[in-house]
């Protein structure tokens, strides 16, 4: 008898045939679809889910990071996209895209130093752009224990932590240095990835994690969620006000207050080193992208009623994972800008 | 004179004994530390509801259900579209261009084609079948891994083509069975075994690749059989909560990994069984 | 040799004889749709890479030759060069080569010629797993288990025993941070020794019983029989599967973005973080912010295929070589 190779594949392709038809026969209405910044997908997940409770849509929502957000809605194969940084006008203009903040979160720097507790150590902007610059190098420099007389910090080396990835998180990382250091500025400048000076590069707000919980004398910076789920070491830094500060949501929420919105047409604002006594100086905001005068009107319509669900409702499913809902007066400029913007 | 060379080549048999006896150990040792860290990290969090809930948002209790079906589907797919082609390729590369420049340059084609970067063909597929539809789906991840599983397959079944003995094909030959037949019943049946390791090799592979889905079937948070709608995919789940601040999807990232590898396992011993099982009845 | 024997097959008195028009047609059919098959996997690979070069053009055409040698990678600048990328893609698999290849020669012996029979098949079955493990937790173990390890006991012996040597030297010092080319190296090894070992002992156990036999017969040793014949008999296959092997290795991903450290640093010590091209598509593509950042990016791919290109032309040629000095030596 002949068992050949075809035949057995035959069966095989008719049982998968019969699970491709089944696929077929449940077809979904269709759905809204966004991508972009990893540092919203764990808030706009949960929002998807309450708003999927609530009304039964579906909001699908992949993390694929900020460029690739940017570059998939300027494809239009989503419904909106999202960034970690904001477009400029310009180039919105061009693309025809409209673009409002959603949530706000900050970015922590952590250490590494055995017997030394979160927020004991105290930062200014421009000494950790010397330490990232490669300046200084040891954690008993003159420029780190003047701004910390109490804490006993060891003759070690400084092993600087980045992110390895392109990320939003790194662009407001560079974007603050570049405001609190000149020389940063001139030598490294800010981006979604910049060309580091110094120190390794772990991959993902994940992986800078388990690089500083590794390494003992290093330093690193993460999301606010990554450095209290880990239980890290975060540090209190210098805001412009002069005031050190410790991460939270109450100084996050500082932050994103002070900021002047109105000023800069399409919400075209970077939040770092805010002006105010609580201000946390690295808060950022995530920006999301929609057409203006997009092809499928119904899917989009569907989408702002979604994030005006969002920003209206969902500030208890945004705090509990640590993230910032955007202050009022925000959210109704927000929602003027859609009326006047988006058809 | 004769007794040191004999007691040269039995020290240096030993020698190759052992070593060969370390390699092994060597090869397992791995084996049995990342299933360790698989298993430790990953049964605490298995669940049935793993395989009978959605994937949940942050702070919510929930499966991998729709990633599961969703990997099985464009997984399936991927090897249904290129393992036929995949054979016959292979047989063109062993039966019909062997020594000839055309079967030399496609054979040196697919291996480099093996060793492009999957996310290169995510891009590939994200060009080809995205940008032209306008929107992700299930369809471009699985013509992307399929991708993945087409030249391991042309290799395997030209290798092992290759390897069947001439006499197998000039007896049938001289029958005066035609050469597709001999083909079919007879060189296939005789390299079977090698074609079916490398199919699922292919499939263990593109089992867990994250980087071809991400820019082809995205993910999806719901479930959904629809081909032509993003679908959700263990891999890219895995890669997405094992990447977040949250203990619980860790967990679930673990749970993913610890099945995948399994079902790997499993796929591996049933094959190896059925083949087993094969030879004795052929 | 082998064509030939198909070419007097079909030249032969069968051809004149009982052969239908029906199986001439299948035949002719069957042999054209083979042929289409293998060139669609022509065209697949034309078509990637022609939709790379076509991608990377802008790189190619802003930074010219300098691309290749370049160390910038200064997104910010918008200068991109490929050189630390390419050199540490070529280190690493280099490194994990050196691991894989007798690493698997042993086990395909183990497998084939000294294991007990009983112990064949579930050892094979258990070394052909490791390749189904998904690379990303080949990522997850290294980042959280292996680096840790690497860091605590390999890299601080390493720095001290071999560091201090004046040839070994430069490739053992630094900071024993558990992650960097060297701990890359090592699990691309692990990765690759699964492939290289099953095709090994597969092609080990086509070499016909009666010439082994015959061998033993005569009073060689198993280590003899292996290496002068077995060896030999299948050379070609096991080189095959050899560069199986390393292109695997050349384009891991997600393993390697996990342990290589990712730094855009050029250093001769293996201990120190580097970058990997396939790593640095990876880690970059989803955040390139600039069409030339994009640019430069696919372009690094274009050089993945050019480098794995060049690779095997090159073992090809080796090939060719021995095949000819094999032949050489039996007249």
């Amino acid at each position: 008898m002949s068992v050949s190779l075809f035949s057995r594949f035959k069966k095989q392709a008719a049982v998968l045939g019969f699970t491709t038809l089944l696929a077929a026969g449940s077809v979904h209405a269709a759905d809204i679809s966004g991508a972009g910044s990893s540092f919203v997908y764990p808030i706009l997940s949960k929002w998807s889910a309450s708003y999927n409770a609530k009304t039964g849509e579906r909001v699908n929502y992949q993390s694929i990071g900020s460029g690739g957000g940017i570059a998939q809605i300027k494809a239009a194969t989503v419904t909106f996209g999202a960034s970690d940084m904001p477009l400029r006008p310009e180039e919105l203009e061009k693309a025809g895209l409209a673009q409002f903040p959603v949530v706000i979160g900050g970015v922590v720097p952590v250490v590494n130093l055995p017997g030394v507790k979160a927020g004991e150590i105290r930062f200014t902007g421009p000494v950790i752009a010397n330490i990232y610059l490669g300046k200084i190098t040891k954690w008993n420099d003159p420029a780190i224990t003047s701004l910390n007389p109490k804490v006993r910090l060891p003759d070690q080396k400084i092993t600087v932590v980045h992110r390895s990835d392109g990320s939003g998180t790194t662009f407001n990382w560079a974007n603050y240095l570049s405001k609190v250091s000149p020389e940063w500025k001139t030598k490294v400048g800010e981006g979604t990835s910049v060309q580091w000076p110094s120190g390794i590069g772990g991959k993902g707000n994940e992986g800078v994690a388990a690089y500083v919980n590794q390494i003992k004398g290093s330093l690193g910076y993460v999301e606010l969620a990554y450095a209290l789920q880990n239980k890290m070491t975060f540090t209190k830094v210098k805001n412009k006000s002069g005031h050190f500060v410790d991460p939270s949501l109450e100084t996050f929420q500082a932050g994103a207050a002070s900021a002047d919105w109105t000023e800069q047409p399409d919400f075209y604002e970077v939040i770092t080193d805010a002006p105010g006594k609580t201000s946390w100086p690295i808060t950022a905001s995530v920006f999301v992208l929609m057409y203006k005068q997009p092809k499928d009107a119904a899917r989009s319509a569907e989408a702002l009623k979604f994030f005006k669900w969002a920003l209206e409702e969902g500030q208890s499913d945004a705090q509990s994972l640590d993230y910032v809902a955007l202050p009022t007066r925000l959210v109704e400029q927000i929602e003027a800008y859609w009326a006047k913007e988006i058809r | 004179m004769t007794t040191t060379l004999n007691l040269r080549r039995q020290i240096t048999d030993y020698g190759a004994r052992i070593m060969a006896t370390l390699a092994t150990l060597f090869g397992l040792f791995w084996l049995v530390w990342i299933l360790w860290t698989t298993v430790s990290n990953g049964l605490p969090a298995l669940k049935w509801s793993l395989f009978t809930q959605m994937t949940p948002p942050p702070g919510a209790d929930g499966g991998l259900l729709n990633a599961f079906v969703g990997s099985i589907i464009m997984s399936g797919l991927a090897v249904l579209i290129a393992t036929p082609i995949g054979i016959a390729a292979g047989t063109y590369l062993a039966e019909y261009a062997r020594n000839t420049r055309l079967g030399e340059t496609i054979r040196f084609v697919n291996d480099i084609l093996l060793s492009v970067p999957s996310i290169i063909i995510g891009l590939f597929v994200y060009e080809l079948m995205v940008r032209q539809m306008g929107h992700f789906s299930a369809i471009a991840g699985a013509v992307a891994l399929s991708f993945i599983v087409l030249p391991v397959v042309v290799r395997t079944t030209d290798e092992m083509l290759q390897l069947v003995p001439s006499s197998m094909r000039e007896s049938a030959l001289a029958l005066g069975v035609p050469q597709w037949k001999v083909i079919r019943q007879v060189l296939y049946r005789a390299s079977m075994a090698g074609i079916v390791t490398g199919v699922l090799l292919a499939f263990a592979r593109i089992s867990g690749e994250t980087a071809p889905l991400l820019f082809t079937a995205l993910n999806n948070q719901y479930w959904t059989t629809n081909l032509g709608e993003p679908m959700a995919n263990v891999p890219v789940v895995i890669f997405q909560y094992a990447m977040s601040p949250y203990e619980f999807w860790h967990a679930l990232a673990w749970a993913g990994a610890f099945v995948v590898t399994m079902l790997v396992l499993l796929l591996g011993l049933v094959s190896r069984a059925l083949l087993l099982r094969k030879k004795v009845n052929v | 040799m082998f064509k030939s024997y198909f070419a007097l097959a079909m030249d032969g008195p069968n051809k004149a004889s009982s052969h239908d028009r029906h199986d001439k047609r299948a035949d002719m059919l069957f042999s054209l749709v083979v042929k289409g098959c293998a060139l669609l996997v022509l065209i697949a690979l034309l078509g990637a890479a022609f939709s790379m070069l076509w991608g990377g053009r802008e790189a190619f055409a802003t930074f010219g030759w300098k691309f290749l040698w370049s160390s910038d990678w200064d997104a910010v600048q918008r200068k991109f060069g490929a050189l630390v990328p390419i050199y540490g893609t070529l280190v690493t698999a280099l490194i994990a080569m050196i691991i894989a290849v007798p690493v698997s020669f042993g086990i395909a012996l183990f497998l084939t010629e000294i294991a007990p029979a009983w112990l064949r098949t579930p050892i094979a079955a258990a070394i052909e797993l490791l390749a189904g493990i998904p690379s990303i937790i080949y990522g997850m173990w290294g980042l959280f288990v292996f680096v840790p390890f690497m860091a605590e006991h390999v890299d601080p012996w390493l720095d001290e025993n071999l560091g201090a040597l004046p040839v070994t030297g430069p490739l053992f010092q630094g900071a024993p941070i558990g992650l960097g080319m060297l701990t890359a190296g090592i699990v691309l090894g692990i990765m690759v020794i699964p492939f290289v070992a099953s095709i090994m002992r597969e092609v080990f156990l086509t070499v016909p019983s009666e010439i082994k036999e015959s061998c033993y017969a005569i009073g060689s040793t198993t280590w003899e029989v292996v290496w002068d014949v077995v060896l030999p008999y299948t050379r070609s296959a096991v080189i095959g599967g050899i560069f199986l092997g390393l292109g695997r290795a050349l384009g891991e991903t997600m393993a390697v973005t996990f342990v290589l450290g990712n730094a855009h640093l050029l250093s001769a010590s293996l201990l120190e973080p580097g970058n990997s091209i396939a790593a640095t598509i990876a880690n970059e593509f989803t955040e390139a912010d600039s069409p030339i950042y994009l640019s430069s990016l696919i372009a690094l791919g274009f050089l993945l295929f050019v480098v794995t290109f060049v690779v095997l032309a090159v073992a090809r040629l080796m090939l060719m070589r021995l095949a000819k000095r094999a032949g050489e030596n039996k007249q």
